[in-house]
């Protein structure tokens, strides 16, 4: 019988063997299997019980091969539990051939879906596997990769269906229907914010870091949820990609598995390095990899934990995360979008009329933590200041699905032709080198967000204007002093 | 430091600053680090001082004092503190002017350590002065009689912010006693940050409404004014709105009319062209004169 383990993203394949001979009744588990495994052979045996089927009295061993590949989680109970019901001549042994099966058992028998199903089916389809025997909350998500889900509420159908005397329901296993935006807040629920407003646009277009920066209460956080509402869905490609991920974390909802719009993650600011990074004894992917193709906001930026902080810059750089472990290592993509907001001093009061009150102690750790290799990752970063009245009863706005059309439009210039610096904007950039003190990663990060501007604005060159406003994003000297 | 130059004036040098040899208690050394000339000491000289944790705007007034009363030829004497000191002297150096730093520490100290570059920056074309041993350490009761020696060097005194018992007061105290123009800031009535100027202003200091004012009292005369760059349309209509008073991005746009990309365009330029200055968000008019 047939299983696959999950190393990081990648499914290896599992041989589960069973066999049975004479002697003291016993039921041993071989093959490095962690705590949860062992724990199966409880599950597998009342499982087996409770299904009405007979519970072999002889002695049992079962073999997950290869013995040398550590093997976690409870998701081998459905296969171990079938490879002995084989053994025992209780369901046909041929009838195993062209299946394999993914699964935790219920004490009373029922089938109970495990995260990761996604990636055991995608290993069937590797290894040419028709069929993928799993619970009926996973078989959406199976039939994402291609093969024939076998969904089962119960082991008794199992044992049904393997005997040829029951087949499921076939019920319409599309790759569910279409991306759903509905989750994500509004921008027309934003009044005024000009300049958020166009910055978030500019960062969807060119798939650029933002960071948000001013006193409490301007809005930030409201800006920076909104960012993916306005990104295109992803390619099918990508989706699949973004779906394997959330899939080994059990983050899929069960009747729409396919992750068909970016994601978006905001893990809170006392989050440890493994939760954002990932990791884990045997590695499992964080946040960063969880935002992968969407968008990753760290709110109050400066209070995450300094490592945590300098540990994405990997991914920032390379879009993927790889992390050793003693138990194994893995690589995890983590090619996503970062939305950072942040207040100007500790106390928030900088920026603001009453201003700061922080000693310089505070002031300096705060500076410290904001490594200039960091903050150098944002594209665009906007200073928020704390509006006046008059601006906050603004009407109607935009609404997030006219901004994603013309993000998506502007997409599609930026890759079919992407706009070139025109002879007028590249003296003004070398002028503006010169004089705002930029260094040369700042240079190319304007240049690339003037592409952006360049490339909504429709224009077939990078003109002056769009330079300028892109200089308009630099990193501010009060951010870096 | 250079070994040819003495590394230490006493009061019976003959470069010993005259001014400060006429306060009530001038110190006894005064200990010197820098390549600047030891005359710039004794030449007319303006001391610009205020709070730590400035404002964007006092940061902007007391740079552009630096860079200003620097271009006139004036010595701009400051304390090397965070704020308003170190913007004075950042000011002074860009008009490459020359500036006195005056420590509460031994002139070898790198205190505060955030300024280890600037302090090195005035070496190269001023001074770094200091009554105390080079070795002595910062401590919290050396920084007022250190600022009475700020006060003495200088023939005018400015305070560019100042919370309500701030230390610049007490600079501002050693130069009345001296019988030097002590000169305020007006600030925002609301703003905290501005309070002790704005008390210094009701107590009868002269109010600072450009560097033209002291330059006055020393008898010299501004330095002239850049020549003004081309600006486009919108540049020069965001540039009228400024002149008000200074505005968000958000609030130019609502006032202008213009479209969010054209206002933050304009204002790179006028940014570019040294008319305008930006700060937490909020630009100001940095009018060229």
């Amino acid at each position: 019988m047939l299983t696959y383990a999950l190393v990081g993203l990648e499914p290896r394949r599992v041989e589960v063997e069973a066999h049975l001979q004479k002697g003291v009744p016993s039921f041993a588990i071989v093959g490095l299997a962690d705590r949860a495994c062992q724990e199966a052979k409880e599950r597998v045996r009342s499982g087996i019980v409770s299904a009405e089927l007979t519970w072999p009295l002889r002695r049992i061993t079962v073999n997950l091969a290869p013995a040398d590949l550590r093997k976690e989680g409870s998701g081998f109970d459905l296969t171990i539990a079938l490879a002995i019901l084989a053994a025992s001549h209780q369901i046909p042994p041929g009838s195993l051939k062209a299946h394999a099966a993914v699964g935790e058992l219920a004490l009373d028998g029922r089938v109970r879906p495990v995260g990761g199903a996604l990636v055991v089916a995608e290993g069937a389809r590797r290894a040419g596997i028709e069929f993928v025997l799993c619970a009926s909350e996973s078989a959406a998500e199976v039939a994402l990769a291609g093969v024939d889900p076998v969904p089962l509420h119960h082991l008794v159908e199992a044992v049904d269906y393997l005997r040829g005397d029951w087949l499921p329901d076939p019920a319409p296993l599309g790759k569910n229907g279409l991306p759903r935006f509905a989750s994500c807040p509004d921008l027309a629920e934003v009044k005024g914010q000009r300049r958020g407003r166009r910055a978030l646009e500019i960062a969807a277009v060119g798939r650029h870091n933002l960071l948000l920066a001013g006193p409490p209460g301007t809005g930030k956080t409201m800006l920076a949820r909104r960012l993916p509402g306005i990104l295109p869905a992803l390619a099918e490609e990508e989706a699949l990609e973004v779906t394997r991920i959330h899939s080994v974390v059990g983050l899929l909802p069960r009747e729409h598995p396919l992750v068909a719009v970016p994601p978006f993650r905001a893990p809170h600011h006392s989050s440890s390095m493994p939760a954002i990074v990932g990791g884990g004894s045997g590695p499992s992917p964080g946040e960063a990899s969880l935002a992968h193709r969407g968008v990753l906001l760290l709110d109050e930026f400066p209070e995450f934990q300094r490592p945590v902080l300098e540990a994405l810059r990997q991914p920032l750089e390379d879009g993927v995360v790889s992390v050793a472990r003693a138990n194994g290592r893995a690589v995890f993509p983590a090619r996503f979008q970062l939305v950072a907001t942040m207040n100007l001093c500790p106390c928030g009061g900088k920026g603001d009329a009453a201003g700061c009150s922080c000693s310089s102690v505070r002031l300096a750790r705060f500076h410290e933590k904001l490594s200039r290799a960091l903050i150098d990752r944002f594209d665009l970063v906007v200073a928020m200041p704390r509006p006046r009245a008059a601006e906050l009863d603004g009407s109607g706005e935009e609404a997030s699905a006219l901004v994603r059309e013309r993000v998506q439009a502007a997409r599609q210039r930026l890759e079919a032709n992407p706009p070139r610096l025109s002879a007028e904007a590249r003296s003004l950039l070398t002028d503006a080198v010169e004089r705002m003190a930029l260094s040369g990663r700042g240079r190319a990060r304007v240049a690339r967000v003037a592409c952006s501007i360049a490339a909504l604005a429709g224009a077939e060159e990078i003109e002056r204007s769009h330079l300028a406003e892109a200089l308009s994003y630099r990193i501010p000297p009060e951010l870096t002093s | 430091m250079t070994s040819a130059r003495p590394p230490c004036l006493t009061r019976r040098s003959r470069s010993y600053p005259p001014l400060l040899e006429a306060i009530h208690d001038p110190p006894r050394r005064l200990y010197l680090r820098g390549t600047g000339s030891v005359e710039m000491l004794s030449r007319p000289a303006v001391a610009v001082v205020g709070t730590r944790s400035c404002s964007s705007y006092g940061a902007q007034v007391a740079r552009r004092l630096g860079r200003e009363l620097a271009a006139a030829g004036v010595a701009v004497v400051s304390g090397l503190a965070r704020g308003i000191d170190a913007e004075a002297h950042r000011g002074a150096l860009e008009a490459g002017g020359p500036t006195v730093a005056v420590l509460g520490c031994g002139i070898d100290r790198d205190y505060p350590r955030a300024h280890v570059a600037l302090a090195r920056r005035i070496a190269e074309v001023g001074l770094l002065i200091s009554e105390y041993e080079p070795g002595v350490e910062p401590a919290p009761w050396r920084f007022p009689a250190r600022n009475r020696i700020i006060a003495g060097l200088a023939a005018a005194t400015v305070i560019v912010e100042a919370r309500e018992r701030s230390g610049a007061l007490i600079t501002a105290d050693f130069a009345l006693e001296d019988g030097r123009e002590v000169f305020a800031v007006p600030g925002e009535i609301t703003s905290a940050l501005s309070r002790g100027t704005n008390e210094l202003l009701r107590l009868g200091a002269a109010p600072l409404l450009g560097s033209g004012d002291v330059l006055a009292l020393l008898g010299l005369e501004e330095a002239p004014a850049r020549s003004a760059a081309r600006l486009s349309e919108q540049a020069k209509r965001v540039r009228e709105l400024l002149a008000d008073h200074s505005a968000s991005i958000d609030e130019l746009v609502e006032r202008s009319g213009l479209a969010v990309d054209a206002v933050a365009a304009a204002l790179v330029e006028l940014e570019l062209a040294g008319e305008a200055v930006c700060a937490e968000g909020i630009y100001r008019a940095h009018e060229q004169r």
